[in-house]
């Protein structure tokens, strides 16, 4: 079991398993007098609850010359209040039978607990605890900081995939923070300090920036009278900064690199074009972007791999991804594993030709009736998990959606049309918002 | 530090019973035809997760032919009857229904997730998956190709060079001491021929563990069950006999030119029936067992900040059993780390566990396991996993009071006579400093 994880690598997986809702989940929402969020989803098949707390803070937020502290404060968070003492919080967790976690992305924070449903006040007690109560010690800085350098090294210095996709995202972002990785730059998480993570804490912690999402065996009523006594009680930050990044300029130049290392395995050609995201009220190009994924690399019967596994045999994988699921401007991405003996060069140009091709023919509509017969099953198949669907709404109200937005986005899909994703790759596919990187060992690079 | 109420909250928690089980109520099914399965059955969303295990594994590759029940395994989606491998994918797409197929050591299992409306469809179409597999050559090269690059991938891979070491220390020459995708040179040279007989090895009645949770009855799965399944052989290939674990104990590095080395450790393990499996799992839930108050946890990661995350984990296979953890550290830590992890096996050994950490890891355990069940999917992979462990139909009613009836010294009898922290061997993927192959 993973600790605490991070989502800086999860961008591509995220895209696979895509945004869907059920039609009749039982979901409450409201909001508390300070300003906090709380959203409530019921399903009592099992004594069980899982709380979350989601903060409208990520990586993305964070000031110059200090990446990776969003992620070094979440760390933190399992260090000591005025009531609990370091390590208190998830040993109380451990002691009632439950289990705790947080993750950190570009746009948000978020801790939870999965416990039997008769422990949901005790949860609350804590986790309200640590929203404005932190205490931290000089030993817990040094000692966490070694930590985090070492989680950098599992998840990034050690996987040269994980180090590739950090230089492309970099180069995908003129502007805009999400060039940053969440994990942080090693030589800035080094000089990471009490200061930095306090700041952050006390500038983005706090009720009118936060999220509440309780699921399970639980009765909206219970929680709301809960929350008010718990979390209803904090008062909101009077200053919290209004949610601003930096934004991207016109990219109007195509970029390219060779990222080489000795540890490569499997060079690969991988192309991101810069993309628009989900907007509350507007997602139907999202929903586009999101079915001309599914169309182009979702799988064996998806048109690149028909073209270039099974026809032309010049690839053993090939994928699209894209999540909307972001605050601003996301990306979408191709992937081509090029077959023994064809080179780089022309697994990317038969890459580049099969989507020429693909958008002279038009969208296949039935493989287009497919996919969305899939998407009208998943909806059944994803009652079966409430803490995905929790995890769903979490990340929709952290990223600026509504709750109204998320239950829209199932019928959004269905609507969308052969036309517009055409129109969607037209805009979307341009070559100078593009990136396009090639994997690959060192003495590869000459041919 | 600790403020009353905190400590009123966690005792009130001790004492109140734990978490009523899930309440699932498990049935066992046998067909007209004789088939055995074990169902539980929710009707609150319309479909059913089914999983099917075959007992065998990858340890049934015949000799010189490692790969090959990976191989066959990945092969059952690439087409069957009439249906080539993308028509066969279009099949499936269009009932919206989920297979996939995986084999590890000690079997090959199917897991199915299928709407109610079109249930019938669904398993007609995997009936013919299991049935008339085509294996046709040019699928067969296809995904050879992708097995290759994925061997590539693990070759340079510091967790996978550790694995591959760590297994052939611990097993030699027994199916157990290599990697079930099977080699380069061996992939290379799989046959069709070789597809078909991995298959005729695997697929039999005498060895099949099946499970269905969800929105099917008993009445119809019996039926399901006899369509489905009642076409297998009564046998397949002789499984293999127990694997001698030949662990010494000591250090082995493998050379490989990263930042952080990534380390296996263990020794040998306790099966499943042994009396004092229990006692073996509270005990390592208190050494390593992969929550942050592991002793492993607060002695290298929260003093020392040596690593990310060190856990520990008993491996009872059905032909040997060992005890195992892992740890990943910059290669000028590593050294530490390994000295830490040995030192807290004869701490362990020596001076066994306190009363207080027994209490917690019992609470925690028997708490977590109703978390388990939170799925058809899941709860269906569970109750399969349960019958290929021979375990009783009633085991999850009694097995929260077997890890209560685990006593202090229970606990620190067996550690005294199973931890060996001499005979902790690590293999070590890296550069790490100060570290050099002992044995």
């Amino acid at each position: 079991m993973i600790q605490r994880v991070t989502l800086a690598a999860a961008a591509l997986s995220a895209a696979l398993s895509g945004p869907l809702q059920a039609e009749d989940e039982a979901v409450t929402a409201f909001t508390l007098e300070n300003g906090m969020d709380v959203v409530v989803i019921e399903d009592h098949r099992a004594p069980v609850v899982q709380q979350m707390v989601w903060y409208r803070a990520g990586s993305a937020d964070e000031p110059p010359g200090q990446s990776g502290v969003a992620h070094f404060l979440e760390h933190l968070l399992f260090k000591g209040t005025d009531k609990l003492a370091p390590g208190e919080l998830s040993a109380t967790v451990r002691a009632n039978g439950g289990q705790d976690n947080a993750f950190t992305s570009y746009d948000y924070t978020a801790y939870f607990q999965r416990v039997a449903a008769d422990r949901l006040e005790l949860m609350m007690q804590m986790e309200s605890d640590r929203m404005t109560n932190l205490r931290l010690s000089e030993e817990d800085i040094v000692t966490e900081r070694e930590v985090i350098l070492e989680e950098r090294n599992q998840r990034t210095d050690n996987d040269p995939v994980a180090l590739f996709r950090e230089q492309l995202q970099a180069v995908q972002y003129l502007n805009h923070r999400y060039g940053q990785p969440v994990i942080g730059w090693r030589h800035e998480m080094e000089s990471l300090d009490m200061e930095d993570a306090l700041s952050f804490y006390q500038t983005y912690y706090a009720p009118n920036n936060a999220i509440l999402v309780v699921s399970g065996d639980v009765q909206p009523d219970a929680v709301k009278a809960l929350a008010e006594q718990y979390y209803g009680v904090i008062p909101a930050n009077p200053d919290l900064p209004e949610r601003f990044r930096s934004q991207e300029p016109p990219q109007t130049a195509a970029r390219r690199l060779t990222f080489k290392d000795p540890r490569v395995a499997q060079p690969y050609v991988q192309r991101s074009y810069l993309a628009p995201e989900r907007d509350s009220g507007a997602q139907q190009k999202a929903a586009a972007l999101y079915l001309l994924a599914e169309l182009l690399g979702g799988g064996n019967t998806s048109y690149l791999a028909n073209a270039l596994q099974f026809d032309q045999q010049v690839a053993v994988y090939t994928g699209a991804f894209y999540s909307g699921s972001t605050l601003d401007d996301t990306s979408f991405t191709f992937l081509v594993v090029p077959a023994e003996g064809v080179s780089m060069q022309d697994a990317e140009t038969a890459l580049d030709a099969t989507i020429a091709r693909f958008l002279d023919e038009g969208v296949d509509e039935a493989q287009l009736e497919r996919i969305k017969l899939q998407l009208r099953a998943a909806e059944i198949y994803d009652r079966d998990n409430v803490n995905g669907i929790a995890n769903r709404y979490g990340q929709a109200l952290s990223i600026g959606l509504t709750v109204q937005d998320v239950q829209d986005w199932p019928k959004i899909l269905q609507s969308v049309t052969a036309d517009e994703i055409i129109a969607a790759a037209k805009e979307v596919l341009r070559p100078e918002t593009s990136v396009t990187g090639w994997m690959t060992r060192d003495q590869e690079v000459t041919q | 530090m600790t403020p009353l109420k905190y400590i009123a909250a966690a005792l009130v928690a001790c004492f109140l019973a734990v978490p009523a089980w899930a309440g699932i109520k498990i049935e066992e099914v046998t067909s007209p035809g004789g088939i055995k399965a074990w169902l539980v059955e929710d009707h609150s969303i319309p479909f059913s997760a089914l999983e099917l295990r075959f007992r065998g594994g990858t340890s049934l590759d015949a000799p010189g032919k490692r790969g090959a029940v990976y191989l066959m395994t990945g092969l059952l989606e690439e087409g069957s009857g009439d249906l080539r491998a993308q028509e066969y994918a279009r099949a499936v797409e269009s009932l919206a229904a989920e297979f996939s197929y995986d084999a590890d050591k000690d079997s090959v299992s199917i897991s199915a997730r299928f709407l109610t409306e079109n249930r019938d469809e669904a398993m007609a179409l995997l009936r013919q998956t299991l049935f008339e597999p085509r294996f046709d050559q040019d699928a067969l090269d296809r995904v050879r190709a992708q097995v290759l690059a994925g061997l590539r991938s693990d070759a340079k891979n510091p967790n996978k060079i550790a694995g591959e070491m760590f297994s052939k220390l611990a097993f030699g020459d027994h199916p157990y001491g290599s990697d079930g995708k099977g080699t380069l040179e061996t992939v290379a040279a799989l046959s069709r021929q070789d597809i078909f007989d991995a298959y005729e090895a695997v697929f039999a009645r005498d060895r099949l563990y099946v499970s269905a949770v969800g929105d099917i009855t008993a009445g119809e799965l019996g039926t399901l069950l006899d369509d489905l399944l009642g076409a297998l052989p009564p046998e397949g290939a002789p499984i293999p006999g127990p694997a001698e674990v030949t662990i010494e104990g000591g250090v082995t590095v493998v050379d490989f030119d990263t930042p952080q080395s990534v380390a296996l450790f263990g020794q040998k393990g306790i099966k499943r029936e042994d009396p004092d499996f229990f006692t073996a799992y509270v005990m390592n839930q208190i050494l390593g067992g992969g929550s942050f108050e592991t002793r492993l946890m607060t002695e290298v990661r929260e003093k020392r900040g040596l690593t990310y995350g060190v856990y520990s984990y008993l491996v009872p296979r059905d032909l040997a059993a060992v005890y195992m953890g892992s740890v990943a550290s910059a290669n000028g830590k590593m050294a530490e780390a390994v000295e830490v992890i040995r030192n807290e096996w004869r701490r362990m050994a020596e001076n066994g566990v306190t009363e207080k950490e027994l209490k917690d890891a019992q609470t925690y355990l028997t708490g977590a396991y109703p978390l388990r069940f939170d799925g058809n999917g899941r709860i269906a992979s569970i109750l399969a996993g349960m019958q290929m462990d021979h375990l009783p139909i009633s085991y999850v009613e009694t097995r929260n009071d077997r890890i209560n009836a685990v006593s202090l010294e229970d606990v620190n009898r067996f550690a005294a006579e199973f931890l060996e922290p001499e005979g902790l061997q690590f293999v070590i993927a890296g550069r790490p400093e100060g570290l050099e192959t002992t044995n």
